[in-house]
């Protein structure tokens, strides 16, 4: 059964189709990729999905609700958490501290003033830093991590809320090729545990192909393709759109 | 008929003078993304040089008008010094920083007018050949008021030559777009920067200069033009000319019109026509979301609790403090007095600027709303003085609340403006209001009660309140409210994914900010025993932009500091001849060589002592 419905999907800037007709389905526990090259509209997608753009037409349901016409923060609340592209953290606070925001929220303790922040739910940031690897550095600042530390950061702070979906955007760009196959597997380790279902975008395939349980294809705002891994790699369109090869997308990854 | 035309045509002539000031703020700004406080002061150096040169030059047309642009040319000039002295200095750093460096520019400015040309309002001759009256349907139009008419679309129609035909014009056009981008383009931005700031210098110049035959020349032009030419960048969108045209001419037109109906209009009307605006259009009517911005800043280091050292030093300093009446009940306890106040004003301000990063240009509308309120209570309303403290900050709360449901949509930039604009129409109407508020003559005989009435009793209340309040906001700054509000500084978008009502819990910091503001307020009311107007003006607004600024922005304990230094410094200085220029000297540097303020200075020297442990973190 999914969990999170599409149904055409649309969005155009200035009369520009960014996103047209996009129709797909998230499985429970699913590792859903959303591949395309640069400017094909996946941001844009995931702006639709979680509130931040209202989408032209379509229709986004999670377990049957939907989702279209709701703030980014009622969507959260309903359990679709996000990471972004370009990483959004809070630098003039420590790591710890920042998960902890993430945690008074999802304890609806935002509006307390008499409690000192730092002191609230601590343990239990520090079990979802160590989730994602970061347990040595919660105590520094958040300016000072790397990028790559930063998007793990923000894997940390979407599990606060015991997402249903996460959608991840480029979750691996920046990052050195091993770490990226550690995010990923450590991506599926959670999904397999907390039966999250989980959307991403990637650039380097032969991420995609290793971890994704099933591959999207977007082109220019189309969904060109749709399938399994070696399905894609077979798909004629697909290997037309990206020249044959699955080497050209590694030339994209820098240019998120 | 005849006569409301001609009141258009009155509307019109001061609109072109508005364009003029306004069209180089805006391209100022939209340049620099600087909001150039001082530009009122270059519209009043236009008028002066204007007038010398005039009265000096023979007279005749050919006089007059070398004189007009002579004047505008000088003016554009010590534009170029200007920013060449300081803004080159300052364009990374924040708002804050800008606005009150371009207030100090503004204060000495003052003062060398003030010497060269003496406190005396000057005359100036009318314009030779323009200086009788034609008749338009029956009624008289000044010749000048016509000309002044065709200037300003003519000046428009200039620049905006010189911003499609020139290469100069379009890099400028592409820096207000995006600044990063002319950088990209390895344009030489330093001479990009003050050309711009000199053109908007000129423009200034030649608006005051024009004004000679309209008007006495007079220190008052620079802080008169300022806020109205203020608003009308806003509303045209900051950054851009046709803009400023069209909102000048609203703007102007429509106080034409209004002061028929109701004659104290024009202080407030433009205010609220700017609240209108932004509020249907956030970013003024020809702005866009890029504007709004300025540069992006530092992250300050993460906020630590105190030290139980920490907590020693302020007990022992509180008790010190406390011990003062012990050793003199005259002028040092009055002076404490003031100190604490302003304390406690300058934390509230921090906290909506520093913690919640909302920058206002306007929080002395909630110290003001304060001290009228008890001032009122007690004289209006027969209540006793504990209940009149009470109500205080409760109006101040309430009028937080209306103003900053609106602020509140906004950022940047323009929040700060509608903070200017919140602040000036209640301004305007404690001016106006005559029968409440007692107009320019303010409430007077607002004394403590028995109790409270020795000046060391009151300097207890007033330390009990004031400590109390400093030690909330700095337990406000730790609860996880105000962990959100700094949240919402460092990423509005970060917070609202992680499922946060940002605007509601801003809004809620705007009005706990207002309340201590109004709770500084009212004890300013009955130190003094006396309230005016000037309580809710721009330059209390900017006293406190200056205390936080002077304390340093990212410590929580900088405004303790930067108020206390403030108001020993002013009670100093303002014995003294030029002492606006001494101040501004003052702010200057600061701004320049100690941009942390002092508590930034010393959390440095700590360090330096602890032998140069990680930098970034802070007292
Ligand atoms: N806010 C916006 N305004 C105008 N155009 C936009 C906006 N956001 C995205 N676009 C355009 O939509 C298209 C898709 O962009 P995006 O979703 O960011 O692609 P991707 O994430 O796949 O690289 C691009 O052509 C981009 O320029
Ligand atoms: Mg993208």
């Amino acid at each position: 059964m999914s969990v999170l419905s599409v149904s055409n999907l649309s969005k155009s800037f200035g009369g520009v189709d960014a996103v047209r007709d996009v129709s797909f389905a998230l499985g429970a526990a699913e590792f859903l990729a959303l591949i395309g090259p640069n400017g094909a509209g996946k941001t844009t997608c995931f702006n639709m999905l979680n509130g931040y753009i209202r989408p032209d037409r379509g229709s986004v349901t999670l377990e049957g609700v939907e989702l279209v016409g709701r703030k980014p923060r009622a969507v959260w609340r309903m359990g679709v958490g996000r990471t972004f592209q370009i990483t959004q953290t809070f630098p003039s606070m420590t790591v710890r501290e920042n998960v902890q925001m993430a945690l008074i929220s999802h304890h609806r303790r935002t509006l307390n003033m008499t409690r000192r922040a730092t002191r609230l739910y601590a343990e239990e940031a520090d079990t979802l830093l160590a989730r994602v690897g970061m347990a040595e550095e919660a105590a520094r600042p958040c300016a000072e991590l790397a990028y790559g530390d930063l998007k793990r950061l923000e894997l940390a702070i979407a599990l606060a809320h015991r997402p249903k979906v996460l959608l991840m955007d480029e979750p691996t760009a920046g990052m050195a090729p091993s770490e990226r196959i550690a995010l990923m597997a450590l991506t599926g380790e959670i999904i397999k545990s907390e039966g999250v279902s989980v959307l991403f975008t990637e650039h380097d395939m032969d991420v995609v192909f290793t971890h994704a349980h099933r591959i999207l294809v977007l082109n220019r705002g189309t969904l060109i393709a749709e399938g399994t891994g070696p399905e894609i790699r077979a798909n004629p369109m697909v290997q037309e759109v990206y020249l044959g090869g699955g080497t050209v997308f590694k030339g994209e990854a820098n240019d998120a | 008929m005849g006569f409301y035309f001609a009141q258009f045509l009155t509307g019109l002539a001061n609109a072109s003078s508005l364009f003029l000031i306004a069209s180089g703020l805006s391209i100022i700004f939209g340049v620099t993304r600087i909001v150039n406080f001082a530009h009122g002061s270059l519209y009043m150096l236009g008028a002066y040089f204007a007038y010398t040169l005039i009265t000096t030059l023979d007279a005749g047309g050919f006089g007059f008008w070398t004189g007009v642009i002579l004047a505008a040319l000088i003016v554009a000039v010590i534009g170029a010094v200007i920013e060449i002295l300081v803004l080159r200095r300052i364009y990374r750093a924040p708002e804050l920083f800008q606005l009150v460096a371009t207030f100090g520019v503004l204060l000495i400015i003052q003062d060398v007018t003030l010497a060269i040309w003496g406190a005396e309002d000057l005359l100036g001759p009318r314009a030779p050949g323009l200086s009788r009256a034609v008749r338009i349907f029956g009624e008289p139009i000044p010749e000048y008021d016509i000309a002044l008419i065709i200037i300003g679309p003519v000046v428009l129609g200039l620049i905006w030559l010189l911003f499609s035909r020139t290469r100069w014009g379009v890099l400028v056009r592409a820096a207000t777009q995006d600044r990063e981008m002319v950088g990209a383009l390895g344009v030489n931005q330093r001479w990009l920067f003050t050309s711009a700031f000199m053109v908007g210098a000129f423009l200034a110049g030649l608006g005051g200069a024009l004004q000679v035959p309209r008007e006495s020349v007079s220190l008052l032009m620079d802080l008169s033009i300022i806020g109205e030419a203020f608003v009308v960048v806003v509303i045209g969108g900051m950054g851009s000319v046709t803009g400023a045209f069209v909102a000048a001419v609203i703007i102007s037109v429509l106080n034409a019109f209004g002061v028929l109906v109701f004659p104290q209009i024009s202080l407030v009307l433009p205010f609220l026509v700017m609240a209108v605006v932004l509020i249907v259009r956030p970013y003024g009517l020809f702005g866009t979301a890029a504007s709004a911005h300025g540069p992006p800043t530092v992250p300050e280091a993460p906020m630590k609790p105190m030290s139980i050292a920490g907590i020693a030093v302020v007990a022992a300093a509180v008790a010190l403090v406390a011990l003062l009446p012990r050793l003199d009940d005259g002028f040092i306890l009055v002076l404490m007095i003031d100190v604490l106040i302003a304390m406690l004003f300058a934390a509230s301000l921090h906290f909506l600027m520093g913690v919640g990063g909302m920058v206002s240009f306007g929080h002395a509308a909630y110290f003001g709303l304060g001290a009228y309120a008890a001032a009122l209570a007690v004289k209006a309303l027969g209540l006793p003085m504990l209940a009149a403290m009470a109500f205080g900050p409760l109006v101040a709360a309430l009028g937080a609340m209306i103003f900053g449901w609106f602020c509140v949509r906004l950022s940047g930039v323009y929040l700060a403006m509608l903070t200017l604009a919140a602040a000036q129409i209640l301004w305007g109407v404690t001016f106006q209001w005559q029968s409440v508020t007692g107009g320019d003559d303010g409430i007077l005989g607002v004394w403590p009660a028995r109790w409270a009435s020795s000046k060391p009793a009151f300097f207890y209340l007033a330390l009990v309140l004031s400590v109390a309040g400093l030690v909330l906001i700095r337990h406000l700054a730790h609860s996880p409210f105000g962990y959100v509000l700094r949240g919402g500084r460092d990423s509005p978008i970060r917070t609202e994914a992680i499922g946060i009502d940002l605007r509601a819990h801003q809004w809620l910091g705007f009005i706990l900010a207002g309340a201590f503001a109004g709770l500084a307020g009212v004890l300013f009311a009955f130190s003094k025993g006396s309230v005016f107007p000037d309580a809710l003006s721009i330059g209390q607004s900017i006293d406190g932009l200056i205390m936080v600024l002077l304390g340093g922005v990212q410590a929580l304990i900088g405004p303790i500091f930067g108020a206390s230094a403030f108001v020993l410094l002013e009670d100093y200085i303002s014995r003294l001849d030029y002492w606006r220029a001494i101040l501004g000297g003052v702010i200057l540097v600061i701004v320049l060589a100690a941009p942390n303020g002092i508590a930034g200075g010393l959390s440095g020297l700590w360090q330096l002592v602890r032998g140069g442990r990680k930098t970034g973190e802070r007292a």
